[in-house]
């Protein structure tokens, strides 16, 4: 994890975070905020190519991810009709109507599949990184606090961490988000009171044990202050185990969040999404000619939430083998 | 081991207290409040409603008095088992979620039925032969059914068994006949047994690379003995504990199975009543909820500590 | 120079029960195998005790690993044979290998509580053995278990026979797997570092019932370990072995009063015998480390170590092991063993200058805390002066690291005062005090591989220290003095740029000690610094501690539990157990009569390699108690062989003075204590 990684990875989530929540704001500006993210990308690709290549399910993991990635970035560059344009509706795959190719069909409303399963990646990658960065900042930082300060910070974060994760997690997405209202942001609220108590949990179990270490005590004696201890002395030294959380939560956040799309809770249409594809082909459109509305957006979901999974997988494989 | 479960249940009811409060303080709050004038109301009727009518109306629904006391009140008819009305289906809370909670149950009973055995056979197979081929197989197929969502398990299954080769209805229309629970059905196995057989070939792993399975072996045990006595009691523990949890989980996948199998359970009945703005139903199903959650997580304590002979004898 | 095989020397006797013909093992890595074992050959005889002794990564629990056919996944035998009597073990399979394992062949492992089952009872696991090579049935198992539990010396079988793992002690546990090991009457039984896990007093005991296991059971042993001292009591004959290859073979008599070998020689020389001290006699580390096991030298592997070493020819080719006794059977792997002048003495060091002894600087008068239920600390009362070296001495339990965090101001203590130059610390927690107490009072820890932040560079870590100790503030004076320390403590200067992980164990407790005087202190605790090294390195990181302490006229307050090391380097010693000041004095005072009880046991549980000295045999009876529930009295009652009952038990120990500094608390009247027979005496041939 050095500085290059962290460059590349600003690169690409700052301006699609940008271009996802922000692009009616910033008008023609948008046209060219997602340039410098395709090539960050591939160069990441290609690293984490280099670094994982003894672990072929990473491996496979990271090519999943970096696809979708890809296609996140690089889709206003594509060429994909609008997403949202209503042309020929209940068009089978490989249909060719108007001079326009259908590679995967056309929806109930006649808008093209393919263009609205590359453009709905975006929706779920950005809020589900997102919501999941705020998430562990949170639970890390909680976490760290009650392991290493323990005595009363220890009892209460834990008392409210209890209390959270006495909920179903669908049960308090619901609750959230008819409370607050449904938006992104709410979600990202929502995925934060589900996962940052366990999240809490790991990292409080981490830095219990990394406490009893002698090198935390050596910085005792200098009589380093707790915050630097915190910081310095215990963060680094949590990583891998967190970075193999982090992946496999990156997974549920977005299950979870098609699945809030799903059920109507989540994101709003038009704009598509995976979960508000399956939605209204499972409604309008159940029968078997017509299963590809629903199988693709399908197929692409577990596509990313497998990289994710594999990912995790792995690193905890090469973690292993050390 | 007896100071143990005094702690945790005090610790629970404690939760509960938090939980319950939390939940009438939400939905007590002045969002609810609309959506409840709403619900009953109508959106115009609420729209045109002055201010001053607002509060009669609130009056006459006795939400105007102090916080604690009706709180109390509230507490007290829940424990007397009533909870309600429905307003959207105009019977009451209490019956409709009997309704709800045995047709989940049902689905329930069955998961557990079949993910048990068939989970912890699998788990235990492949740990045993680490980095074999059945191995490498059940993995493979664990990490495919835990990636996959339930909505998409849905829809895959739906478009291969029901449309495709017409085996099952795809709604369920709830008639008579058991064939409408299979999608259902199938679709939650599917994700429980993978994440159960992952758990318990995690465990599995780790118990036979451990330093008193390697005494077990070269003391001369034969084989089965050492995998049935010495390894299993051991890699059981965790598993064991997380089927309990399982409950909970169950809890959170039966609304979106449910949903879209539109299968009258307690899931749907839940996320209908969310949709409604149904607040005394979805007050009702939220405190069930957690109750079940809570006492599952007590009950996976419980035998954790049952199990674990280091922390049930110090 | 004959080369004979071993072969050729056993057929002369009977039919050795055990034999390893050109055994060769590797493990398979990334890049292809690995060789952990290299051309090994033994010859063990019925009824005999065989040492296997090196240090870590030398390869000796590969062997035992391999003899039971236990290697797991990645090691393989890739060439020779082992015999157990006459048959070819590596052929078995199935059936007879089960029948073997655990019946004619069994094993005792290092850690005792990860050995056994923690979810089945001590009885159950004991009662399996029967079970299943006999086929007896269940209540004649237990019966037997029961009288095996005896004979192993464990008193209240019944009790143990009920209990989990976890609820007996790490000695009583080894005695239950030794029992176990030994419940079907195996002709051969595999040792692999039985005591290592075990305080020093436990250890003795353990140790004693070993060494009778071949006269009362017959057994024949192979016992691995890293501790030459234990391999001379336990064992007949030994085989010294380095890099996984033997470099030495031979009865223990003729190995250790004759070694032929500079390893062997080496090893020797880096232990402290029991009348030197750091002046008379300077510990001499082995330079260097051993090689990686990819990347062994060719020819001798103990070459680019060996003051000996000739180019172009210790390096030419892969060196035999020749005969050098034939009658005794000792061979060794060196081409220069006739030339070497093995009986030399040793040159005498760098003229040790006695460091001159100072003022008393840290004063501790009469120390008490307590934990919930438990008095870790009570009554402390002792002094160390400028520039000496106090160690204190004491088993698990004892109260010493309690005693060392308290000091540090990680905890507080309850009552009594300890006073730095003026300055009371007790009850002063680390975070009010100023830069300058912190500065001069450091401390070195036990465990090396966790002393430093795995996260961090060696520099940076030692430059925090300096920098925030506010010894210096210019940066590229801090640079400086960054290299200075790493001078200081024999490291290369391009060490600053590492990490700890490419580091070895001794060169990261060398950091910590450089990390230790960053600040100029006057006063550093050091934490058991040696346990976790191995023995040659304990040597070198011993003598530096001794070197930068007389340079600098720090004070050293040494926690230790060996005793061996403590009189080489201390110049007083404080003896704790449960708590409690037993004994305390100079060196030569504590280490010759009269001796508290519990020294007495502890000085003789100190396993002695050099074969000029005779130790006096002292066991003791039972575990150490609890802290949470001390006895009555004196602490040491409950195990004390000079015990008056109704007196020791009741009140505690009056505090005799031998002299200005020598104290003893023992109920003992003075005469007896006067009278007592010193442990270690000189040996004429």
């Amino acid at each position: 994890m050095n500085s290059r990684v962290v460059i590349l990875l600003a690169l690409i989530w700052f301006p699609l975070t940008a271009y996802v929540m922000f692009r009616s704001a910033l008008g023609a500006l948008a046209n060219y905020l997602l340039l410098p993210a395709i090539p960050s990308v591939i160069v990441l690709y290609v690293l984490a190519l280099r670094s994982w290549r003894e672990s072929w399910v990473a491996i496979v993991g990271v090519s999943l991810v970096s696809f979708w990635l890809l296609m996140a970035v690089a889709a206003p560059y594509l060429p994909l009709v609008d997403p949202n344009k209503p042309l020929v509706p209940f068009l089978a795959p490989g249909g060719v109507r108007h001079g326009i190719l259908f590679l995967l069909g056309s929806d109930m409303r006649g808008r093209d599949v393919l263009s609205r399963t590359v453009w709905g990646c975006q929706r779920v990658l950005v809020w589900g990184i997102t919501a999941t960065s705020v998430a562990y900042a949170v639970g890390a930082g909680c976490g760290l606090i009650a392991g290493y300060l323990g005595g009363w910070w220890d009892e209460f974060v834990s008392f409210a961490s209890n209390v959270l994760l006495s909920f179903p997690v669908m049960v308090l997405f619901i609750l959230v988000l008819n409370l607050l209202g449904q938006s992104g942001f709410n979600i990202i609220i929502a995925v934060t009171c589900s996962s940052a108590p366990v999240i809490m949990r790991i990292v409080r179990g981490l830095a219990l044990d990394a406490k009893s270490r002698d090198y935390i005590q050596a910085a005792q004696t200098r009589g380093e202050h707790p915050l630097w201890i915190m910081l310095v002395e215990l963060l680094p030294n949590v990583r891998g185990p967190i970075i193999v959380d982090a992946s496999l939560r990156l997974g549920y956040t977005t299950v979870a969040i098609t699945t809030l799309t799903f059920l109507g809770l989540g994101l709003q249409p038009p704009d598509p999404d995976w979960g508000l594809m399956i939605k209204e082909a499972a409604t309008a459109a159940l029968l078997w000619k017509y299963s590809y509305m629903m199988i693709v957006p399908a197929l692409s979901v577990s596509s990313l939430i497998l990289g994710f999974n594999l990912i995790a997988d792995g690193l905890r494989e090469m973690s292993l083998r050390d | 081991m007896g100071n143990l479960i005094v702690r945790r249940v005090t610790q629970m009811l404690l939760i509960m207290l938090t939980v319950s409060l939390l939940l009438f303080a939400i939905f007590d709050s002045d969002q609810f409040r609309e959506k409840a004038a709403v619900a009953e109301l109508g959106g115009f009727g609420v729209a045109t409603l002055s201010a001053d009518d607002y509060h009669e109306w609130l009056e006459k629904k006795g939400l105007n008095e102090p916080f604690l006391a009706r709180y109390g009140r509230w507490l007290e008819s829940v424990l007397h088992g009533d909870m309600g009305q429905s307003i959207e289906k105009d019977i009451a809370v209490s019956v409709l979620l009997k309704e709800s909670l045995t047709n989940t149950g049902i689905l329930a009973f069955f998961v557990f039925l079949i993910m048990i055995p068939v989970s912890l056979t699998l788990g235990v197979l492949a740990g045993m032969n680490t980095g074999s081929p059945l191995d490498r197989v059940i993995s493979i197929v664990a990490v495919l059914t835990t990636s996959i969502p339930q909505i998409a398990t849905a829809v895959l299954l739906t478009v291969i068994l029901a449309l495709g080769l017409g085996w099952v209805p795809t709604k369920s229309a709830m008639a008579d006949g058991w064939s409408f629970r299979g999608l259902p059905l199938l679709t939650l196995l599917l994700y429980d047994i993978g994440y159960l057989v992952r758990m318990t070939r995690a465990a599995m792993t780790e118990v036979m690379a451990s330093q008193y399975i390697r005494t077990a072996v070269l003391k001369g045990l034969p084989y089965r003995r050492v995998i049935l006595r010495h390894a299993l009691r051991n890699a059981l523990i965790v598993p064991v504990t997380l089927i309990f949890l399982e409950l909970n989980g169950l809890l959170s996948q039966v609304v979106v199975v449910e949903v879209f199998f539109q299968y009258a359970g307690f899931g749907r009945m839940l996320f209908d009543a969310a949709n409604f703005g149904d607040l005394q139903v979805l007050q009702a199903a939220t405190l069930v909820a957690v109750c079940v959650a809570v006492g599952s997580q007590l009950l996976s304590d419980a035998a954790y500590v049952f199990l674990n002979p280091r922390v049930r004898f110090t | 120079m004959q080369i004979m095989s071993a072969q050729t020397n056993a057929a002369a006797r009977a039919t050795p029960i055990l034999e390893c013909r050109n055994l060769s093992i590797a493990y398979a890595g990334r890049t292809g195998d690995v060789p952990a074992v290299i051309d090994f050959n033994l010859a063990l005889m019925p009824g005999e005790a065989h040492g296997l002794v090196g240090e870590s990564g030398c390869g000796k629990s590969t062997i035992a690993l391999a003899i039971m056919q236990y290697l797991g996944r990645a090691g393989r035998v890739v060439g020779g044979r082992i015999l157990f009597r006459g048959r070819d073990l590596l052929a078995m399979k199935g059936e007879e290998l089960r029948s073997i394992r655990g019946g004619a062949i069994a094993m005792v492992y290092q850690e005792p509580m990860a050995s056994l089952n923690p979810s089945m009872t001590i009885g159950a696991q004991l009662i399996e053995v029967p079970m299943y090579h006999e086929s007896m049935e269940r209540r004649a198992a237990a019966a037997r278990a029961q009288m095996m539990l005896d004979r192993v010396r464990m008193a209240d079988g019944e009790r143990i026979m009920r209990s989990y793992p976890h609820q007996i002690s790490g000695g009583q546990q080894q005695r239950v797997v030794i029992a176990m090991a030994l419940l079907s009457n195996p002709a051969l039984l595999l040792l692999d570092e039985p005591t290592t896990a075990l305080d020093v007093t436990v250890e003795a005991g353990i140790v004693d019932l070993i060494r009778n296991i071949s006269t009362e059971f017959g057994t024949s042993m192979l016992y691995i370990s890293h501790n030459l001292g234990l391999v001379r009591e336990t064992c007949d004959r030994v085989t010294v072995m380095y890099s996984g290859e033997a470099v030495e073979v031979g009865s223990v008599a003729s190995v250790f009063r004759g070694m032929r070998h500079p390893y062997t020689r080496g090893l020797f020389a880096s232990m402290p015998v029991p009348s030197a001290d750091k002046n008379s006699r300077p510990l001499v580390s082995i330079p260097g480390q051993p090689p990686p096991p990819r990347a062994r030298p060719p020819g001798c592997f103990f070459g680019p170590r060996c003051a000996s070493f000739v180019a172009g020819r210790c390096d030419a080719r892969p060196v035999p092991l020749s005969s050098i006794d034939a009658s005794q059977g000792h061979a060794s792997r060196c081409l220069r063993v006739d030339e070497i002048a093995w009986d030399a003495a040793p040159a005498p060091g760098p003229g040790n200058i006695t460091a001159t002894v100072g003022d008393i600087v840290l004063k501790v008068q009469d120390l008490s805390k307590r934990f919930r239920h438990v008095t870790a600390n009570d009554g402390l009362t002792f002094d160390a002066r400028r520039g000496e070296t106090v160690a204190i001495v004491g088993e698990s339990g004892c109260g010493k690291s309690t005693f060392a965090r308290i000091l540090m101001g990680l905890i507080q203590a309850n009552s009594g005062s300890i006073d730095l130059a003026g300055l009371e610390l007790s009850k002063l927690p680390v975070t009010r005090r100023n830069a300058n107490t912190i500065r001069s009072l450091q401390m070195i820890f036990q465990n090396p591989f966790d002393t430093l932040n795995p996260s961090h560079t060696v520099g940076s870590q030692i430059a925090r220290v300096i920098r925030k100790l506010g010894v210096l503030r210019d940066e590229s004076r801090v640079r400086e003095r960054v290299l200075d320390l790493l001078d200081l403590v024999k490291l290369p200067r391009d060490f600053a740029e590492r990490r700890p992980r490419q580091l070895s164990g001794g060169q990261k407790q060398r950091v910590g000690v450089a990390r230790a005087f960053a600040g100029n202190p006057s006063v550093v605790v050091a934490d058991e610094p040696l346990s976790a090294l191995d023995m040659s390195v304990q040597a070198a990181v011993t003598e530096l501690l001794i070197d930068i302490q007389r340079r600098e006229g720090t004070t050293l307050l040494f926690i230790s539990h060996d005793l061996s090391v403590v009189r080489y380097l201390s110049d007083r010693i404080v003896v704790m157990y449960l708590g409690q000041i037993m004994e305390q004095g100079r060196t030569h005072e504590v280490f010759t009569p009269p001796y508290h009880p519990y020294t007495e046991a502890l000085l003789s549980a100190v396993p002695i390699a050099d074969q000029r000295y005779a130790k006096r045999k002292v066991l003791l009876t039972g575990e150490i108690p609890s802290a949470a529930n001390p006895p009555a009295g004196c602490p040491f009652s409950t195990r004390c062989p000079y015990r008056i009952v109704g007196t020791c038990d009741r009140r505690p120990p009056p505090v005799q003075e031998f002299s200005a500094s020598h104290r003893i608390a023992c109920h003992l009247p003075r005469e007896e204590l006067l009278a007592m027979q010193p442990v270690f005496e000189e040996v004429t041939q």
